[in-house]
């Protein structure tokens, strides 16, 4: 790394806990519902759908409430997409979405995860960016906070029945959180240049001509082959260029805020009109982290010890400057076989955008994919043998380096429940953390939460590999082609939502199998971390002495580090030894 | 009862342990323990494909299959030996006890005062309430035939076939020295006693289901563990599942290679699961019980032998626990008119003859203070005059010299029947020395009191140093007496306790025990008395004495062999010792893993990516040579963890930062760094034998 990344990842942190600590103590007032204003305004609301702010619910009808409304907004961006041609705000007259994708995509952005198997500006109207792909960005965010906020409950909590009120919990975070930040946040970025209009797309006149090929087509549409069986490619010459239009700002804000990361355009932040300049690149950076940051604090400062929050934070900044420093190193390296031609020597610069050069295009990278959000300035698939490892293995992870709004932090809770385990036995008592004593019950939820993401991306993969339809989507053969595959289901279990592209996925096949797998990466993690919330609620809680294990200061947060790098690496070391280790080693090999 | 203590690998021990090792390769018994479970299925299934190799058609070599299964069922072997090893250790002092409950014979009678007629009537066949007399030398040469009460009689009974102590104890009718236990013997005289157990419910069946029955029940942190080694080995069963497609595929992808073969995933799969804490799960929590045993502590449960180690209140009783039991004289402060000397010489000439530990004292104050030389009480002519209930004095008479000691208000009738005088002013030092909380002791001579002895408790030897080690395990230490508030606090200080509670009552304990828990704490303590019953019920580890009442024992879920109010500090430890070395052997064995990988994924797949051979860092000498020496490693690394498991990773109270810090450290680290040497010299090893 040099020192012009070094100083981009120091401005990058600084900014990010300056923010953090005052949305923190606005989160907090808001999820304790001690906004009095806010509570006014909501009481109508209630009064309208019948729910009591006040009842406190158990785990179950809790994780049932949230269940139903997810399942609603699924269908809800089901239906838009599949009948989007027959409503207004579709100034391109685009047509209905194919029911598989549509499949895809419902669930890709009801369970935060947005995955986007589509282009945006060739397929999705206005109204369904907007009613549909745009407000799943708030209700997902909310959903993840929601689960966040009844986990910290269960610990701040003692001799409780209850987590809380799902519909209030949801209500108060998408309200008084949500919605004004991404406002905010979006005048921003109209401020710098990103579009935002409902006018039909543009047609103008380059300056320059654009040549190209473009395969000769039959009658049916089909591409016509040559006599080698390779598509006809016929040379082509333009002068105009479409430029797609839409309300781009408002859906920005939500993608970054709320970890989303589904673009606007198929480019997503390395789009101009989603990203135009280095200060709104910055701004997205600080937005992708500022959430799971500010709920890590929340935690301390709801558990009654700030010192936990900070030592949470600590452990993510721990691992995530560490694959900063991995990715960028691999990135300024470049390839050693182009340096060798010398057509390159300023480092791997393939498939980035100039605009943003290597250290912030690796520092992004890095930040999407350790937060769930899967927005991306670079393709993913162009990067270094080793510098792509590192997003892939952030997801691998489980998404608990920030990730995603609320999952990242009870993602988190789950390994560190994990690590208070086997670290309590260590010091010999029976684990407790925060005063919660970690028992048969807490272990079973923590096992599924952690066990159901490997396999699920481990199983994807292997179904993958060996249908003939999922090894039909490879672009490129041999191990990169398996690091494809491995990408995208990672991707999708973990709901990152990053592509590393160079696969076909908008395929049935593909649809289908990344569709059940961020389903179920989301929600057979959520109920299983509400099922720990419930049983931590209902004990009482122990005063800390000396003999109890502190869960706060360097040692804690080392091992908590460690632990999260462990249990990934022992589930994904032979994957990863068989995708971009190989490419690694053939390409730096003698 | 000569309780025999083994050394690690005892022949004694090894011999049938090999044996049940053997005879636990059953499908049953393995069901029970889901990772070894997978070993075994493992193990199975490479000998299937090392039979099919034999016909020909193998995907290895029969040789590799045949090495590969092999080491896979001594892995089984060898945890099964270690589980045979723990419980033929509880066994041995099972059969022991066991020998306790010989056929015997009992005369039931209808009421106390039977005498010589009663009904004779097999010793299992008496039910709670029976009562049953026993005298020393009768028909069953005074053994007793079960638990009971004494209702009626005192006598002295040997009690060392429970305790190993060999000294006899009295035993007699009310108060707290109650009750006596089946098996023990009486040795003079007779009792009465009222059966409180029936057959199969007594003490000595309880001690024995608990030493043989620890394995069957899981303590509640064994469950949660076991669901922790459960879900990693699923994931390991995926990991290597996955890895035959990811092989299929790399191999077409790369067209080079064999895809990896069923014994290698097989051996994987055995590498990574945590066969090593897996194996020896059973046997630590088996070896822990069978340590509390040899501390002479009875727990009614594994269950209870953990929460001691949460413990972080500990009540203990001044009496016995802090101070010795017996005060100790302190002071002579004569009356007014008389010279301290006068009154030493007199309370030495009145205690010569008392051997209790309070007249001991008092002579040995006089010499210290006034150099007064014990005095051969018969040369003196002196006739000593015993303790008794009625006078509630002792002394000696010389001539018409009556030198008595005892209580002030047993002086008072003493001197005022004797028309004397008891002076106000000792009076008033008899008030004044109670205040302090010590005891006085009033001397007088005929009809003349001379003065006061104080006698004040003493605080153990050591016992400071106990409270400052509990006080760095971060346990709490609160001193109950039912003294007052001055007395209490004196000690408190001198003792080193963290608090006290003075004037106490049984239900200040109780609500005491309840405060603690309220706020989130758990309380742990030792009691003997009929009345410690309550308090014992809702303390979360409660150690009866042996010496208790009925009461008190089936009140609390440990009982203490010795009475040793201080052995509560030992079983706080060995409490911690089994959480401590279950969580240092599941960190060990899950470390493993990494070298493991390195080991097996390179020689697995090396032949689709000649470049993976970067990846051996071991430098393993051939693919079949790297799996084969991972394999055994993961097997002999259970042997070599046996004595661990068995005596348990050793506690220090260091505070749990620090202790963390190191058993990290020794047992994380050490586990990352471990294998790789182990699998090295294996390797190093089976290059040497031409077997690579």
């Amino acid at each position: 790394m040099n020192a012009q990344a070094w100083m981009l990842l120091c401005a990058f942190l600084a900014v990010l806990l300056l923010l953090a600590v005052p949305t923190a103590a606005w989160l907090a007032r808001v999820m304790e519902g001690r906004f009095a204003l806010g509570a006014r305004i909501e009481a109508p609301l209630y009064r309208l759908a019948g729910v009591r702010p006040q009842e406190d619910m158990g785990w179950l009808r809790y994780a049932l409430a949230l269940l139903l409304f997810n399942l609603l907004g699924t269908l809800a961006v089901y239906a838009l997409q599949r009948l989007q041609a027959v409503l207004p705000f579709n100034p391109e007259g685009m047509g209905a979405i194919a029911a598989d994708s549509a499949f895809n995509t419902a669930i890709s952005f009801a369970s935060n995860t947005n995955w986007q198997g589509y282009a945006g500006e060739t397929s999705m109207s206005y109204l369904t960016q907007m009613l549909a792909l745009t407000v799943q960005n708030f209700l997902s965010a909310a959903t993840g906070i929601a689960v966040a906020t009844a986990l910290i409950r269960g610990f701040a909590r003692g001799s409780s029945a209850g987590i809380g009120n799902a519909w209030a919990d949801l209500t108060r975070v998408t309200l008084w959180v949500l919605l004004p930040a991404s406002a905010l946040l979006a005048l921003f970025f109209v401020s710098q240049g990103v579009i935002q209009n409902l006018a039909p797309y543009q047609q103008v006149e380059t300056l320059e001509a654009l040549q190209y090929e473009a395969p000769r087509t039959g009658p049916d549409g089909a591409p016509l082959l040559d006599a080698d069986g390779k598509p006809d490619m016929q040379p082509q010459q333009s002068r105009s260029q479409t430029l797609a239009m839409g309300p781009v700002a408002s859906q920005e804000a939500i993608k970054v805020l709320g970890t989303n990361g589904g673009g606007f355009f198929n480019a997503n932040s390395a789009h101009p009109y989603e990203n135009p300049n280095a200060l709104s690149n910055f701004a997205q950076m600080v937005a992708i982290f500022l959430i799971p940051a500010a709920l890590c604090l929340v935690f301390g400062r709801l558990v009654g010890d700030p010192r936990q929050g900070w030592t949470l934070l600590a452990a993510m900044t721990l691992l995530f400057v560490l694959a900063v420093i991995a990715l960028t190193h691999y990135e300024a390296l470049g390839n050693p076989r182009l340096a060798a031609l010398g057509v390159a020597d300023g480092g791997n610069l393939e498939g980035k955008e100039l605009r943003f050069g290597i250290a912030a295009s690796s520092l992004f990278a890095v930040i999407t994919t350790a937060a769930s959000c899967g927005a991306v300035i670079a393709m993913h698939d162009a990067l270094t043998p080793l510098g792509g490892a590192v997003p892939l293995a952030l997801m691998q992870l489980g998404e608990v380096v920030f990730g995603g709004v609320g999952s990242g932090l009870y993602g988190m809770l789950v390994f560190a429940l994990l690590a208070v385990f086997i670290a309590g036995l260590m010091i010999g008592r029976t684990p407790e953390y925060l005063g919660k004593k970690i028992e048969a019950y807490e272990m079973k939820m923590v096992a599924i939460a952690i066990l159901v993401t490997p396999l699920l991306v481990l199983g994807g993969t292997a179904l993958a590999v060996m249908a003939d339809a999922g090894r039909a989507g490879i672009a490129n053969p041999s191990a990169h082609g398996f690091s494809e595959i491995l990408y995208a289901l990672s991707s999708a279990a973990n709901n990152n939502g990053s592509a590393f592209a160079g696969l076909s996925a908008n395929t049935p096949f593909y649809n289908a199998l990344l569709g059940v797998a961020m389903c179920l990466g989301r929600y057979a993690v959520m109920v299983p971390v509400l099922a720990i919330a419930g049983s931590l609620a209902a004990k009482k809680r122990l005063a800390a002495g000396a003999g109890t294990l502190p869960t706060h200061g360097p040692l804690f947060v080392t091992l908590l580090a460690g632990t999260v790098l462990l249990v990934g690496l022992l589930n994904y070391l032979p994957a990863l030894a068989l995708g971009p280790v190989v490419e690694h080693l053939a390409l730096f090999g003698h | 009862m000569t309780r025999k203590t083994f050394t690690l690998f005892d022949p004694a021990l090894a011999g049938p342990a090999a044996v049940e090792a053997l005879r636990k390769l059953h499908p049953r018994v393995q069901w029970r323990n889901p990772v070894m479970l997978v070993v075994y299925a493992g193990a199975a299934f490479t000998t299937l494909l090392w039979l099919q190799a034999l016909g020909g058609n193998g995907e290895a070599s029969a040789g590799f299959i045949l090495a590969v299964a092999l080491w896979l069922w001594f892995t089984l072997l060898f945890a099964n030996f270690a589980e045979a090893l723990a419980e033929g250790r509880s066994k041995a002092q099972a059969a022991s006890l066991r020998a306790l409950k010989q056929e015997s014979w009992a005369c039931r009678v209808r009421d106390a005062e039977a005498r010589g007629e009663g009904e004779r009537i097999a010793a299992n066949a008496l039910r709670r309430g029976d009562l049953v007399r026993v005298e020393a030398g009768d028909d069953s040469q005074g053994l007793i035939p079960a638990d009971g009460e004494v209702i009626a009689g005192v006598a002295s009974v040997d009690e060392s076939a429970i305790t190993g102590e060999s000294a006899p104890v009295i035993r007699e009718a009310g108060g707290d020295f109650s009750a006596v236990t089946g098996g023990t013997r009486v040795l003079s005289d007779w009792i009465v006693l009222r059966v409180t157990a029936n057959p199969g419910e007594t003490f000595v069946d309880r001690m024995i289901a608990m030493v043989e029955g620890a394995r069957r029940q899981k303590t509640p942190n064994e469950i949660a563990l076991s669901t922790l080694l459960v879900a990693l080995t699923l994931v390991f069963l995926v990991v290597t599942a996955s890895l035959l497609p990811f092989s299929l595929f790399s191999v077409a992808a790369a067209g080079a290679g064999q895809p990896v073969t069923l014994t290698v995933l097989v051996a994987l799969l055995v590498c990574l699961i945590p066969t090593t804490i897996a194996g020896l799960l059973s046997a630590v929590g088996v070896a822990g019980m069978s340590r509390m045993m040899q501390a002479n502590v009875i727990a009614t449960s594994g269950r209870a032998v953990e929460a001691a180690g949460d413990v972080d209140v500990l009540l203990l009783d001044k009496t016995g626990t802090i101070t010795l039991g017996n005060r100790q004289a302190a002071a002579f402060l004569p009356a007014p008119g008389i010279s301290e000397r006068e009154l030493a010489d007199a309370a030495q000439l009145a205690s010569l003859a008392d051997e209790t530990p309070e007249g001991r004292s008092i002579v040995v104050l006089a010499k210290q203070r006034f150099a007064l030389r014990e005095r051969d009480i018969a040369a003196l002519g002196a006739s000593f005059v015993h303790f008794s209930a009625q006078t509630r004095m002792s002394g000696v008479d010389m001539g018409a010299r009556q030198l008595r000691k005892g209580a002030a208000e047993a002086i008072r009738r003493h001197v005022e029947a004797q028309a004397g005088h008891f002076p106000p002013a000792v009076q008033a030092t008899v008030d004044e020395v109670s205040r302090r909380g010590s005891t006085p002791l009033v001397v007088a001579d005929g009809g003349r009191v001379l003065g006061a002895i104080e006698l004040k408790d003493v605080v153990k030897g050591g016992i400071k140093e106990r409270f400052a080690e509990l006080r760095r395990m971060g346990i709490e230490t609160v001193m109950v007496t039912g003294d007052n508030r001055l007395t209490a606090a004196a000690i408190a200080a001198e003792a080193g306790v963290d608090d006290f509670l003075a004037e106490a009552t049984p239900e200040d304990k109780l609500r005491l025990i309840r405060r603690y828990q309220d706020a989130g704490r758990l309380v742990a303590m030792t009691g003997d008395g009929t009345n410690d019953a309550p308090a014992l019920a809702q303390a979360d580890v409660a150690v009866a004495m042996n010496t208790g009442t009925q009461a008190a024992k089936e009140a609390g879920n440990m009982v203490d062999l010795d009475s040793n109010p201080t052995k509560l500090i030992e079983v706080v430890e060995t409490g911690k010792q089994m959480l401590m070395t279950r969580g240092s052997l599941t960190t060990f064995s899950i470390a493993n893993d990494i070298a493991k990988f390195f080991a097996i994924i390179p020689a697995a797949f090396v032949g689709t990516y000649p470049q993976l051979a970067t990846l051996n860092l071991m430098g393993l000498t051939s693919p079949g040579s790297a799996i084969l020496s991972a394999v055994i490693f993961n097997a002999l690394i259970i042997v070599a963890l046996i004595p661990l498991a068995l005596r348990g990773v050793r506690y220090r109270p260091v505070g749990a930062a620090a202790l963390l810090r190191r058993n990290l450290l020794v047992y994380g680290a050490g586990g990352l760094v471990a294998p790789f040497a182990g699998i090295k010299l294996i390797d190093l090893g089976l290059a040497a034998a031409g077997w690579a």
